[in-house]
């Protein structure tokens, strides 16, 4: 498909993914956020939270993957297309269950398209179990 | 929180020099399976020096900036009772490994709501020729007493 027929409203990428324990443990140390509410039940419910819950930054890290795998996808919209901005808002936690973790899905639209500048905005949908984790997710990408 | 905090700036943290290694744990760590991410020779032929850093690496350089405005004396920041509220990134270019890069934070606004507090700090990342990298903005909500 060709940059000319996009239009604002098409989604352009979707994909389900599941954070477990582990996910938390290999981001804690990519990352350096080593806030024990992310590995720790015991210190999660002690400050009143449901258990172990997704470090926001994961969940915004990992939300935006399929925007960068479609920039490099047949049906990106131009080369050596890039992420120029992003931006979330953290509004609901992600907890992960020991056993069967946390899945989401993420649902990646136009939000705003100019073909003659070469650059776009992305807007995301984050879902777990049924509601919305992220608001005002938005990604602003460019092209050659 | 100390409302005099709006509009500090603090001093710029020791260079942070991107390694290719932490580049590809970051992206293994937020599910990236871009190979600019990965591959050396895939991110050469697309226009890069090296490997791509995935959109948000940039909050491992900005966690250190963060940490000087917890931990000013007079800033009155609980640290257990600090949720991230809002985070963006603004980059002029894309992060690659080799890049070395110094950050400044700014302390942009104090806000109080309901009993909260909010901060928003923006970190300003510049590379070894001092030129914009990207700009990492966090708001951090403070709770008050329930």
């Amino acid at each position: 498909m060709s940059a000319d027929t996009r239009a604002v409203g098409q989604v352009v990428a979707e994909k389900t993914l599941t954070l477990t324990r582990d996910s938390l443990v290999r981001y804690a140390g990519a990352s350096g956020d080593f806030n024990p509410i992310h590995y720790r039940d015991d210190v999660a419910t002690s400050v009143g939270l449901p258990g172990v819950l997704a470090h926001g930054m994961l969940t915004m890290g990992a939300a935006v993957q399929p925007v960068v795998d479609w920039l490099a996808s047949d049906g990106r919209p131009g080369d050596g297309g890039w992420v120029t901005d992003y931006q979330v808002r953290f509004t609901r936690p992600v907890p992960v269950d020991a056993t069967i973790g946390a899945e989401l899905t993420i649902v990646a639209k136009i939000g705003q398209l100019d073909v003659e500048a070469k650059n776009a905005r992305i807007d995301l949908t984050v879902t777990f179990d049924g509601a919305t984790v992220l608001g005002k997710a938005q990604v602003r990408v460019a092209w050659a | 929180m100390n409302p005099a905090l709006a509009g500090r700036s603090f001093p710029p943290v020791a260079p942070y020099l991107v390694g290719r290694e932490k580049v590809r744990e970051f992206a293994r760590a937020t599910s990236s399976t871009s190979p600019l991410s990965f591959d050396p020779e895939a991110a050469r032929a697309a226009g890069f020096a090296d490997v791509v850093a995935p959109p948000t690496f940039a909050i491992v350089v900005q966690e250190s900036t963060l940490q000087q405005l917890l931990d000013a004396p007079d800033a009155g920041i609980d640290f257990t009772r600090v949720v991230h509220g809002d985070q963006r990134f603004t980059y002029t270019r894309p992060i690659v490994a080799g890049d070395e890069l110094t950050a400044t934070l700014t302390v942009a606004s104090v806000k109080s709501l309901g009993g909260h507090s909010m901060v928003t700090a923006e970190s300003v990342m510049t590379d070894a020729a001092g030129e914009h990298v990207v700009t990492a903005t966090s708001t951090l909500v403070v709770r008050g007493d329930e």
